[in-house]
């Protein structure tokens, strides 16, 4: 059983290492703030929680587990709003996101 | 020569040196500060190093547990580190109003602006 | 397999603090020092230093860098480039003093061993007696609290000096005083921060209490305890404006605050030197010894406390006033 478990959580942190790594590759090589933006949220949100659900299964008293919980719904609760901040304050000072090229009308669109 | 064991200190002295580089070297007052929060950080590592023991816990008295790390540098860094927040808010307090008098912050300029009266 | 951790956490250090030489823009640098602090913060966790850790990351990589961004906002992003003949002049000097303080270095004892001189005399004698003779689990709180509790006292103070300083050369007093005007069209601009602000307000509060209660039984005390509640405050102020954070909180309030954390921190000492004792010998509070030391260790952390959160609050309105434009209300 706790072979299972071991492996689970290897799994878990892992992957979450390997999302982190992503988004700091994400936040060097995209082309604009925004996309920037959401490759650094990936590792606030999503590789966090794979990360701490790792660490909850390896945790050996079930104070630290409830402890890794709250850690988890606080860190869900800010990231996504600091990112939000973030992003408004962009669009405050003016930075527009760089969009594809759009046709002007349908007709210039199906010509 | 125990790299490894002497690794920690070369960091600390590589740090010191580049915070004092930056308060001697650039102009900026508010950088200046910041080099000099580099330069106090550096310090505090160093201290913390020295009271590390290999294979012992943090100073938390519990249950099981026979080899505690040294806790006087702790305290002593617990100080070191709110007195250096309060003088880095004092300095900063300085830095504005030196903004206000001389409407700049780089200090060849406030020294010009010094000889020219 | 600590040590290969070791190394990479140092090795982030050394490069920030480069970055920090190179970059000239100073939102950026302000970014990088908040950054130094926390991988300094995580540095000291894997050391085994907990306490310095939890201090370092609230004050090093969060109140620094508030104060940083709050200057900046007034004294201008940029800096100009390095002038060539002070650069000529600081390099080679700093390379001199960093290859001696180098071979300083090699005369250190080995990292981690325990019978380095710094392990001797008196850290053995604190982690031995401290559990007879103050009876709380965490030694640093005990050295700090009462075995060197007049260090303590002077750190207190040094904080409210500063909290002085900072009122004496920034305070304005030609500021409108808090008037009873609602806020209207700024609610519908930062609705999302606003609600996730609401939520996280009290929890931040209660946090702060928890460690200012429970610094004696794991990491914490008045300091970490103080910084966390005035974050509180400065959430508060940050999203619904400085009129109504004073509002909520008045600058004479928080001055008579901080002026009574260091009373009481005092008055404990002195009730000591009343009853005949040396100054801040906690055994006259109570007639069993470790009892007395409990309640000598929490008024001077009550004390602390106080005094942290409230010279933080003093110095950031202080700041936010100064940047404040006449007759405007946000």
């Amino acid at each position: 059983m706790n072979a299972i478990f071991d492996i689970i959580s290897w799994a878990l942190l892992v992957s979450g290492g390997f999302l982190c790594i992503s988004g700091a590759v994400g936040l060097l090589r995209f082309p604009d703030f925004f996309t920037r933006m959401h490759a650094a949220s990936v590792t606030d949100s999503l590789a966090t929680t794979l990360i701490l659900t790792g660490l909850f299964i390896q945790a050996d008293a079930w104070i630290v587990q409830v402890k890794l919980v709250m850690v988890l719904l606080f860190v869900l609760l800010t990231s996504p709003t600091a990112g939000h901040a973030l992003a408004k304050a962009a669009l405050h000072a003016g930075q527009k996101p760089a969009l594809g090229k759009q046709p002007k009308t349908t007709m210039e669109a199906g010509r | 020569m125990n790299f490894v064991g002497l690794f920690n200190y070369w960091i600390v002295m590589i740090l010191m040196m580049i915070g004092f580089y930056i308060v001697i070297a650039q102009g900026n007052l508010v950088k200046k500060l910041v080099g000099l929060t580099l330069f106090q950080t550096s310090v505090f590592i160093m201290y913390i190093t020295m009271g590390k023991i290999e294979g012992a816990t943090a100073p938390i008295l519990s249950e099981g547990e026979t080899l505690y790390s040294n806790p006087l540098p702790h305290v002593l860094i617990l100080t070191a580190i709110v007195v250096g927040i309060a003088t880095t808010a004092l300095g900063l307090a300085l830095v504005v109003r030196i903004k206000e008098s001389y409407d700049t912050i780089e200090e060849d300029e406030i020294n010009q602006k010094d000889q020219e009266c | 397999m600590e040590l290969i951790i070791n190394m990479a956490l140092l090795s982030m250090l050394a490069m920030t603090a480069i970055a920090i030489v190179r970059i000239k823009d100073l939102f950026a640098v302000a970014m990088l020092a908040g950054i130094y602090g926390l991988i300094s913060a995580s540095f000291f966790v894997m050391l085994d230093a907990v306490d310095v850790a939890f201090t370092e990351a609230s004050v090093g990589a969060g109140i620094s860098t508030l104060l940083m961004l709050t200057t900046l906002a007034i004294t201008g992003r940029f800096e100009k480039a390095d002038k060539k003949s002070r650069t000529r002049f600081a390099l080679p000097l700093v390379l001199l003093t960093g290859g001696l303080l180098i071979y300083g270095t090699l005369d250190m004892p080995s990292f981690g061993a325990a019978d380095a001189p710094v392990q001797e005399h008196v850290a053995p004698r604190y982690l031995n007696d401290s559990e007879q003779e103050i009876g709380i689990p965490n030694v640093v709180t005990s050295v700090l609290a009462s075995y060197r509790s007049f260090d303590t006292f002077g750190e207190v103070i040094v904080i409210f000096t500063a909290g002085i300083g900072v009122l004496a050369l920034l305070m304005r007093s030609d500021l409108p005083p808090a008037k009873g005007s609602k806020s209207t069209a700024s609610m519908h601009e930062h609705m999302v921060l606003r609600i996730v602000a609401k939520m996280l307000i009290p929890l931040i509060l209660l946090f702060g209490l928890y460690v200012q209660f429970h610094g004696e039984y794991g990491p914490g005390g008045g300091f970490q305890a103080g910084v966390i509640f005035a974050s509180a405050f400065f959430l508060y102020a940050m999203l619904y404006g400085m009129n109504a954070a004073r509002r909520v909180i008045d600058s004479v309030v928080v001055q008579i605050l901080a002026a009574l954390g260091v009373l009481i921190y005092g008055t404990t000492g002195v009730i000591s030197l009343l009853s005949g004792k040396n100054f801040l010998d906690y055994s006259v509070l109570s007639h069993d010894a470790v009892h007395a030391q409990h309640l000598g260790i929490l008024f001077i952390e009550l004390g602390v406390g106080l005094t942290v959160a409230t010279v933080m609050i003093i110095i950031f309105f202080t700041f936010s006033g100064r940047n404040q434009v006449e007759g405007e209300t946000d």
